[in-house]
């Protein structure tokens, strides 16, 4: 008897721990809240021009409150269909613009790297965002982003997708090791 | 049948006890016809109930032994549970009957003459489009249901994300908006009025924040409405409003706005294009004002958290020109 209570109780106390495992954070804060803007690279902005500000990119350290939210990876998934990046990038697997679930990227798989392609645009039709996307949500993004290739842990990747599933869900695909990064880790001594 | 909308608090613009459409109507006559029968019952059984514990106590102070049954005491019972068993049966009846009734009437409301309207469920607000024939005609707007008096109308509903629910209960019963699935909700409005409706099915954070209001008019008021909603946003006539419509084109807004007439053409939140003709904001949440209105801009993520307009941080100049060129979108 006295075992199972201690049972019931142990139990009780690790559904506790389940609860709030992660924190929504829905107000940034003014500084994230500031629309992200970078010397565009590109003569394609969405919507038309944007209003010219000090270019700014910030170092990665900043987002790893992003790429640890299941949330905000969410909402980065959310935005990716809303700005239509995959009207280009597809759900990963590229067309008019390259794939982003495999291992090859032109311009960089770090974090503050796809910020900047996001940001500044890139030439041949990647649009620049500057001064249109508050930083916050680049940031989401740039960790969704990130999911395609498997390179969130599985618990924070995206799940299932709304719509019908054309590709396996975020959180099941085989991590890529970026070629880039591999080149990163060989110029090291 | 006695209507219920007479008891104060019952009567409003968002009761299924006022009713001012055939298909809340159906359902509030089902509604009080069933309330009426069962209070009427539940009395009965009270007072029963209150007669035999009052026989009883004084039966045991007079009489301490048990009084034997008779035949005809037997009889008498068992003809009482009969009745009432009948009674019983007769009521369940009717009630199911006027259930069967209600859904029916609801159910053959005629669809061929019905002006349809779009209605679809976002998480937290409503998007409502009036097609046309001609793409030009064809109306888009938020979170208001502008409808002819007297006219049935046809509730073409779906879902961008997930299931929500349509409900005015002044004017009809439910009807779920089901992502990738078409439903249709029949209604005709009587009395022109204002009447406020809201989601019904649990849809996430701000599910309590997800209002609409259906407002009746007259079919040449409606026409009226129509035809200005048709109009692309005129152009900015002060140097204000140019700067705040320079600041809406240039910044974080167009990325989800339409204002037709402009480059602003986004379908990821609600069509501003006429936002100064609508009496809310937020789906609903508060009244369209200056100052609202620039709060909302400024950090929606307070007043509505979670909700998907990002915050802004706009400079205080800029915020109050785009507020100025938003109040101009008559």
């Amino acid at each position: 008897m006295r075992y199972a209570l201690a049972l019931l109780v142990s139990a009780l106390l690790l559904l506790n721990a389940g609860c709030k495992r992660e924190h929504r954070v829905f107000d940034p804060g003014a500084a994230q809240a500031s629309v992200a803007y970078a010397a565009p690279l590109d003569p394609v902005h969405p919507g038309g021009p944007s209003a010219p500000a000090a270019p700014y990119i910030p170092s990665a350290r900043a987002l790893s409150q992003y790429e640890q939210s299941a949330y905000a990876v969410g909402e980065g998934k959310r935005l990716y269909m809303a700005f239509n990046c995959v009207g280009c990038h597809q759900h990963g697997g590229g067309g008019i613009g390259p794939a982003l679930m495999d291992a090859q990227w032109i311009y960089g798989s770090h974090p503050e790297q796809i910020y900047a392609s996001i940001v500044e645009g890139r030439p041949n039709g990647m649009p620049s965002f500057a001064g249109k996307i508050a930083e916050y949500q680049v940031w989401e993004l740039v960790a969704y982003v990130r999911s395609m290739s498997g390179q969130l842990p599985e618990d924070i990747a995206p799940s299932r997708s709304d719509e019908m599933p054309v590709v396996k869900a975020e959180q099941a695909r085989p991590k890529e090791h970026p070629q880039d990064q591999q080149k990163d880790r060989k110029a090291q001594p | 049948m006695m209507s219920l909308a007479a008891v104060p608090g019952f009567s409003g613009d968002q009761t299924s006890l006022n009713p001012v459409g055939p298909g809340a109507a159906h359902i509030e006559h089902t509604f009080a016809l069933i309330f009426w029968i069962t209070a009427v019952v539940y009395c009965i059984v009270m007072a029963v109930l209150v007669i035999g514990i009052w026989r009883r106590h004084h039966s045991l102070d007079t009489m301490p032994d048990p009084q034997p049954t008779s035949a005809e005491s037997d009889q008498r019972a068992q003809r009482i549970v009969a009745v009432a068993i009948g009674v019983t049966i007769v009521l369940l009846f009717t009630m199911m009957i006027s259930s069967f009734a209600a859904s029916r009437a609801i159910a053959t409301m005629n669809y061929e003459q019905a002006l349809t309207i779009h209605v679809f469920g976002h998480e937290w607000w409503w998007e409502v489009q009036y097609p046309s024939d001609q793409a030009w005609k064809s109306v888009v707007t938020a979170n208001e249901i502008h409808v002819p008096v007297g006219v049935t109308i046809r509730i073409h509903g779906t879902s961008r994300d997930v299931i929500h629910s349509f409900w005015a209960p002044n004017v009809q019963g439910k009807r779920d908006l089901l992502p990738g699935y078409d439903t249709d909700l029949m209604l005709k409005v009587d009395q022109p009025g204002r009447y406020r409706g809201q989601c019904a099915e649990y849809c996430g954070e701000q599910h309590a924040h997800m209002a609409f209001y259906i407002v009746a008019q007259s079919q040449d008021d409606f026409n009226h409405w129509l035809q200005g909603q048709q109009k692309s946003a005129p152009p900015p006539a002060t140097p204000q409003t140019l700067h705040g419509q320079q600041v809406f084109l240039t910044h974080a807004c167009v990325m989800c706005h339409t204002i037709r007439g402009t480059t602003a053409g986004s379908r990821v939140g609600p069509d501003l294009t006429h936002l100064a003709s609508r009496s809310t904001i937020a789906a609903g949440m508060l009244p369209n004002n200056t100052a609202n209105l620039a709060g909302w801009i400024l950090n929606a993520q307070n007043i509505k958290p979670g909700c998907r307009m990002p915050p802004n941080a706009l400079s205080g100049s800029d915020l109050q020109d785009l507020v100025a060129y938003l109040e101009t979108l008559q």
